[in-house]
């Protein structure tokens, strides 16, 4: 049977030959977005790995027009292309996206993104989460979670790695009081795209948080990436919810599997496993699921 | 450029803007040594694989038939792993 | 029309004659004034513009690279600390070659901290390909804003203008200006019309990486276009004086250096002051000049070289310090007069922190230079060290 040769057109907004590691979460979260947000749209990009793997000059993986400055300012040059386009008349029929890693946004672009949430533009600000920072090597962020070995936050004979749990960011957002606000993953990618098509149906400041597992950063087998991202939700360890106008409004319901199942298969727990003061702190991993489900109402 | 009609003015600064979709050139086939290949009898067409991809290399032909470009694919595996009525099996001996 | 007005207010009426889409800001003394004047314009519906207030500088810089990578003419201010927190940003703006325009008030650097005027500053990015135009009074910033947009915008230029103006001294003092008329700006800077910009209809990208197979010529064209930017300086200043009537200046300018035999360099207020000096000791028959250095980047080492060659001595009379080396105009025009002249350079700091350079000052720094010193601080209260 003679097929028909590949084709692929600048309109879905994200196009293959990039140069994300295979079984990359975060790549398979950006095309999820672009497939909705595309093509009219402009894209902000804080750096980290998503700006490497995507715009090696001359190259560039990007079908919408799309700016990348710099580390901590995704939300901020957002800002400035946003009043742009209201200035020019164009914002009616642009939607600007502004994307950051969980560095770029938990940490080093925090205040960055407050201010913009806060000054109410028109723009969705979408952070990848594959909590740490993958492309200088994989050291901890503000979103690295409890007990996890980092570069910088290593487990060792007097640490088990991390030491203080994720910081709520996407709380942190809705108590901007912001129209929407929504944590997602990647592994439930209907769930995804429908949260991204409601944010660009709303005006104002939106803020998507996407869960992304990275195999080189958490140490899984790259054909994984999915089944960890489903077992991180389905453990309460990464709740989806969603915000409107700062009070919680939707969460998916999970199956509640023991903590364990999701934090064996990686390397960065891999400490956990192997000692008497390892399993008390699994207990304490599974208290932080047990009071996510508590919080947010989690159980089916 | 879609504001400067004049063609008279200067190219961009080098290096200053880069083309859309340019990353096309780069076929990141050769980083996997595994392909996915489809059994179209046992596929349901949830376009599970197609969705999850993160090339964006898996299309849909019809109803219940997808397939990948090997071009793009990196052999991660994903698809095959993901789907839910194991459809995809990486393999070696693809084409 | 004629008016005595604050500096600040000159230079938010200036930029407002620019007709910018967007201003980004944030607070800090001595630049405050500008950034209240135009906000106060943006509230009473006198000026068109987007008003970004962000929470902080690098956010402001920011703001105003993203709004112009999206096509818009736009406007920031700081000094100082501010200035400090949007390097990063600066060098930003002009690799990627966004013609952003500045105001650059100029304040001294913490720590210790303090509000009050010197050019360390300004000088500390003179690095970033941001090109710097340095302002005498009142009438000079405003006439520099207008250009600074046609300078930037130029094809041939497409880089960031900063306007430098001393602070306190020029943007808390009331002088007497003429501003333009609004369509005559209009006729003189049209409306921005970017070379590329972010739009869904022609998606570019805009900020890749680049490798090591590219980058040193990226630099390579940055560093050529910046130097050949001193050129359309030049044409600037000359269709700014066919469309004003009024000529506001070269890159550099000079007064009373024919025959001088000691000649002094500076940038901004400090060459009013020396204007005056200059007239005061040639009416006792001293053989003095100055030069105004009004444009710093580019360096004006070929027209500096003409207009010094001639003189016994020069002195640079520095508002900032590279710490643990030498003046930084001096060293430069040392290294521009290299192998074309001999005349002695010599650098004198003043006027530190808001130090008064009274014309003392100025005579301490000539006596020093010609007893053989080339670098050393004038005015220099040793009583306060001894104190201590
Ligand atoms: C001001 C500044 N500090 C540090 C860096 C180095 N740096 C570049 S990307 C990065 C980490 C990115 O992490 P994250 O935002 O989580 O994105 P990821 O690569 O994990 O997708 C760091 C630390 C930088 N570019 N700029
Ligand atoms: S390190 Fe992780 S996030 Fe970065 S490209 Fe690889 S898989 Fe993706
Ligand atoms: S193996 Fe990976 S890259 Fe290849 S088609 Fe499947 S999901 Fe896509
Ligand atoms: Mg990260």
């Amino acid at each position: 049977m003679a097929t028909k040769p590949f084709t692929y057109d600048i309109s879905r907004g994200f196009l293959p030959g990039h140069r994300a590691c295979a079984g990359c979460g975060q790549a398979a979260a950006v095309r999820m977005v672009m497939e909705i947000a595309a093509p009219n749209c402009v894209v902000t990009n804080a750096t980290g790995c998503l700006e490497v793997f995507s715009t090696p000059y001359p190259e560039s993986a990007w079908g919408v027009p799309w700016l990348h400055s710099l580390f901590e300012n995704s939300a901020s040059i957002a800002s400035g292309v946003e009043a742009a386009l209201r200035k020019q008349g164009r914002l009616e029929n642009t939607r600007v996206l502004a994307f950051g890693g969980d560095g770029g946004t938990v940490d080093i672009g925090f205040g960055a993104l407050s201010g913009m949430l806060e000054r109410g533009h028109d723009i969705l600000y979408v952070c990848y989460d594959n909590e740490a920072y993958m492309n200088t090597g994989v050291q901890r962020s503000g979103a690295t979670p409890y007990a996890a070995s980092t570069t910088t936050s290593p487990a060792g004979r007097a640490s088990f790695g991390e030491d203080h749990p994720k910081k709520n960011l996407p709380a942190i957002c809705a108590a901007h009081g912001i129209p929407y606000v929504a944590t997602a993953s990647m592994a439930f990618f209907a769930d995804l795209k429908r949260k991204v098509r409601k944010a660009l149906g709303i005006r104002g400041p939106k803020y998507i948080h996407v869960h992304v597992p990275c195999p080189p950063g958490w140490g899984y087998p790259e054909k994984d990436t999915v089944e960890i991202g489903k077992l991180a939700v389905e453990t309460g360890l990464f709740p989806l919810v969603e915000w409107e106008d700062g009070e919680v409004t939707r969460v998916r319901k999970i199956k509640r599997l023991p903590v364990e199942e999701y934090l064996k298969p990686q390397r960065r727990f891999r400490h956990l496993f192997r000692t008497e003061e390892g399993k008390a702190k699994l207990a304490e991993i599974q208290a932080i699921a047990d009071s996510n489900i508590e919080k947010y109402g989690l159980a089916g | 450029m879609s504001t400067s009609q004049a063609s008279n003015r200067r190219k961009p600064p080098f290096a200053v803007v880069t083309r859309p979709g340019s990353s096309l050139r780069n076929k990141t086939g050769p980083w996997g040594i595994q392909k996915p290949v489809w059994d179209w009898e046992k596929c349901t067409g949830c376009n599970t694989c197609e969705a999850i991809c993160p090339e964006g290399c898996i299309r849909h032909l019809e109803k219940k038939q997808y397939e990948a470009d090997y071009d793009y694919c990196k052999g991660c595996g994903m698809c095959a792993a993901a789907c839910p009525v194991n459809a995809i099996t990486m393999t070696t001996e693809h084409r | 029309m004629r008016k005595m007005i604050e500096g600040s207010r000159a230079v938010a009426e200036a930029v407002a004659l620019c007709r910018p889409d967007v201003i980004s800001a944030y607070p800090i003394t001595p630049q405050t004034h500008i950034v209240e004047d135009l906000s106060q314009m943006v509230a009473d519906g006198q000026l068109d513009a987007e008003y970004i207030r962000v929470e902080s500088e690098h956010s402001a810089a920011s703001a105003c690279l993203g709004a112009v990578a999206a096509g818009s003419r736009a406007y920031s201010a700081t000094t100082s600390q501010g200035m400090m927190l949007m390097i990063e940003v600066l060098y930003n703006i002009a690799g990627m070659r966004l013609p952003l325009v500045i105001t650059g008030v100029n304040r001294a650097l913490s720590a210790p901290l303090s509000i009050w005027n010197d050019q360390q500053d300004t000088m500390g990015i003179r690095d970033t390909g941001w090109l710097q135009l340095y302002a005498e009074n009142s009438q000079d910033a405003l006439d520099m804003h207008i250009q600074a947009y046609k300078i930037a915008e130029d094809d041939r230029v497409l880089l960031p203008v900063m306007v430098c103006m001393d602070g306190f001294v020029l943007t808390h003092t009331y002088e007497s200006v003429d501003m333009p008329e609004q369509e005559q700006v209009d006729a003189f800077l049209p409306r921005y019309n970017p070379l590329y910009r972010l739009d869904p209809e022609d998606p570019y990208t805009l900020g890749a990486f680049v490798g090591p197979e590219a980058y040193h010529e990226v630099r390579y064209v940055l560093q050529q276009d910046c130097l050949g930017a001193k050129e359309v300086v030049k044409e600037v200043a000359r269709d700014f004086q066919k469309a004003f009537g009024r000529w506001s200046g070269d890159v550099i300018d000079t007064y009373h250096c024919d025959d001088a035999e000691t000649i002094v360099v500076a940038l901004g207020t400090l060459v009013g002051t020396l204007k005056d000096w200059v007239d005061a000791r040639r009416a006792e028959g001293q053989k003095v000049g100055v030069v105004k250095l009004r444009c710093f980047r580019p360096f004006p080492g070929e027209e500096l070289v003409e207009a010094v060659s001639g003189a016994k001595q020069v002195v640079v009379l520095e508002k900032a310090v590279s710490v643990g080396a030498q003046g930084i105009v001096a060293s430069e025009l040392r290294s521009a007069l290299y192998g074309k002249a001999t005349v002695p350079v010599a650098c004198s700091f003043v006027g530190l922190g808001g130090r008064d350079i009274t014309f003392d000052t100025i005579d301490e720094a000539c006596k020093r230079a010609g007893d053989g010193e080339t670098e050393f601080f004038a005015g220099l209260r040793t009583e306060v060290l001894e104190e201590a």
